[in-house]
């Protein structure tokens, strides 16, 4: 038998060496402290697998990832099809493309602290342009700092105010890709605006749109700063996004050990759903 | 079905048309009689498509109307006009199956599932893709794709027109053949009125009782592929039909008698002195390579080029510095040689600005 061609692995090298150091290194060193407990002056105890066992029954645990997942499920139900819709009424040539274009990146260009601190100073109740609309003109009691529900209604319409866009983007691209004669077709077919949407558009986004939700979902599964600057995980512990809470027990409580186990369980939790998703929406394609 | 009219029908692109040349279709009149397969037949930019869409509905024109057996359609949508388009590239809905790709027009015009499915099934019958109704139909091949295509254009029974806008481009050339019997058979047995629009001849001549020749906006020519051939009304379609196309010889006329290289050429019939060939505009011989023939004696003419085809050779001989072709059987000359050429004067004609000038044969003038 022939040896196979075995000098294809050299060309592998650099980019293995890439991921070692960004990524699989620096993640080995978060499993060290997993299973480990420490209390300072660089002294560890084995730990085992306890501070997973302990994490996967505390209720502050199951509280912050619920909080997460239902912010995910809320702006993903909110901006997929704000984008779509976004998208669907743009125009496809002419002066106003660019104009469109331009205005739609915008947000998405803005650091994510900035947003935060945006949003912050927005909705103040006294001096924010929205916190003094909502509560002295408005007259409709407004004060994300104090009522969990505004703390809420503020991140949700931040991040689908920063992040639309992508969506909106990604879907136009796919649009403007569909040929002209597939509307002329649908035309002659007698079909109704629906079913050019059913049919024809959609298909065609389908792609495009699998991209934009796994990207949105990843980033909102993740999101840190602009909550955190926005709210700091409050009133009390109301938004308190798993991340924050990692944030918190990492470096407020100086808990290495839980939070190395909270970290590989929330990477696997995101890379698990990310895989699914994916899975899914590509299985008609490959058979 | 219907007979379809196009009547004083001009389209320009710009919004304020000033001379002609802004004109994609100048001044279109013209009878599509019902139950008619034509072909629209012109080199890429001769304004079929936008011929094709004005009478589908999908685009405007900006001047004169389309009727179908004399009711004004010109401001009706495609879906009002009950007519079908096939396109260039295949339309097909992906996500459908082939049974309800080819049941979307007619479940959208509300028809009753038993009738659907008994057409679709006819249809599927004659395209031969009964056995794949129930795949997917974004994973087939090309030729399939198109073949959903066509049947989505002629699933409906009581469509006024089928067109079909170049709907063998992306077709193999070997299925090619196929498919276009195919068409000719499915109008024998529909018997709606077909045009297809394509730049390639042999298509055109094959599918066609009646072809419709277009150049520059303008309609050039109407008749039967043998009417084409033989006596082209317009020197462009002498040249674009026939391989090669047809000689155009620039020639002087003195006296009613037509001059080229200090040759007469006997011509098939009096020049015209009355209709479009009048006037003092530039004159053309024009003479099917078919129709001249290397004799002993005649126009005197050197060989620059033989090539062998197949079945015949085609000589390109010079005469002066005028390329004249020749069809030639059995033995031809070398090159270099000196030869003789002469012309069946039933098949010369002359032209003038393009247009033909001489009246034909056995008529009377």
């Amino acid at each position: 038998m022939k040896k196979p061609y075995q000098k294809a692995w050299f060309f592998v090298l650099p980019v293995l060496l890439l991921v070692a150091f960004n990524a699989l290194i620096p993640m080995m060193t978060v499993v060290n402290y997993s299973v480990q407990e420490t209390f300072g002056n660089n002294l560890f105890f084995w730990e085992g697998l306890g501070w997973f066992e302990k994490l996967l029954h505390s209720e502050r645990f199951h509280a912050a990832l619920g909080r997460q997942f239902l912010f995910t499920a809320i702006i993903l139900a909110i901006e997929v099809p704000l984008g779509i819709i976004i998208a669907l009424s743009m125009p496809r040539s002419g002066f106003w493309v660019p104009v469109c274009l331009v205005t739609m990146a915008l947000p998405m260009l803005i650091p994510w602290n900035v947003v935060g601190a945006m949003w912050n100073i927005f909705t103040l109740p006294d001096i924010g342009l929205l916190g003094y609309l909502m509560n002295h003109t408005l007259g409709i009691a407004y004060d994300m700092t104090q009522n969990p529900f505004a703390a809420w209604a503020t991140i949700i319409v931040m991040d689908v105010w920063h992040w639309t866009s992508l969506v909106v983007l990604l879907s136009y691209a796919g649009l403007v890709s569909i040929p002209d004669a597939y509307y002329q077709a649908a035309k002659i077919d007698g079909a109704s605006n629906w079913a050019v949407f059913r049919y024809i558009q959609l298909p065609k986004m389908k792609q495009v749109l699998t991209i934009a939700i796994l990207l949105r979902f990843m980033d909102s599964f993740n999101i840190y700063t602009e909550v955190f600057v926005l709210t700091g995980g409050g009133p009390g512990n109301s938004t308190t996004l798993l991340s924050i809470d990692l944030v918190k027990i990492a470096l407020g409580q100086f808990d290495l050990g839980p939070a190395a186990a909270m970290s590989l369980i929330y990477f696997a939790i995101t890379l698990f759903v990310s895989w699914l998703f994916y899975t899914l929406m590509t299985k008609d394609d490959t058979n | 079905m219907a007979q379809i009219t196009l009547s004083k029908l001009q389209h320009s692109y710009y919004p304020n048309p000033k001379t002609p040349d802004d004109y994609a279709l100048k001044e279109i009149d013209l009878d599509w009689e019902d139950g008619g397969a034509y072909a629209l037949l012109g080199p890429s930019g001769c304004g079929k498509s936008t011929l094709l869409n004005i009478i589908s509905g999908l685009l405007d024109p900006s001047e004169g109307q389309v009727l179908f057996d004399g009711k004004d359609v010109t401001g009706l949508p495609p879906d009002q006009r009950n007519i079908a388009q096939v396109f260039q590239f295949p339309v097909i809905y992906d996500t459908m199956t082939v049974f309800n790709n080819l049941a979307f027009p007619l479940r959208n015009r509300g028809l009753n599932e038993d009738a659907v499915k008994q057409r679709v099934e006819e249809i599927a019958h004659m395209l031969e893709l009964d056995t794949m109704l129930d795949s997917r139909a974004a994973g087939l091949s090309p030729d399939n794709k198109q073949k959903i295509s066509m049947g989505r254009g002629l699933v409906r029974k009581d469509v006024n027109v089928v067109m079909f806008d170049e709907p063998l481009t992306v077709i193999d050339p070997h299925l090619k053949w196929k498919l276009r019997s195919k068409l000719k058979e499915l109008h024998q047995r529909v018997r709606a009125t077909m045009i297809y629009v394509t730049h390639d001849q042999t298509e055109a001549l094959t599918f066609a009782d009646q072809v419709v020749v277009m150049n520059d906006g303008q309609i050039v020519q109407i008749g039967t592929p043998v009417e084409l051939f033989e006596r082209p009304a317009h020197t462009f379609v002498g040249h674009f039909i026939g391989s090669p196309g047809m000689n155009v010889l620039p020639c002087d006329v003195n006296q009613g008698m037509a001059f080229f290289h200090g040759h007469s050429i006997r011509l098939e019939g009096a020049i015209d002195s009355t209709g479009t060939g009048t006037g003092t505009g530039k004159t053309e011989i024009g003479i099917r390579p078919e129709y001249v023939s290397l004799s002993d004696k005649g126009l005197e003419a050197t060989i620059r080029k033989v090539a062998d085809v197949g079945r015949h050779n085609v000589v390109d001989a010079m005469v002066g510095d005028t390329l004249v072709k020749a069809v030639v059987n059995g033995v031809v000359p070398a090159q270099g040689e000196t030869v003789h050429l002469s012309f069946d004067p039933a098949k010369t004609r002359l032209y003038r600005d393009g247009w033909i000038a001489t009246q034909a044969q056995g008529a009377t003038p």
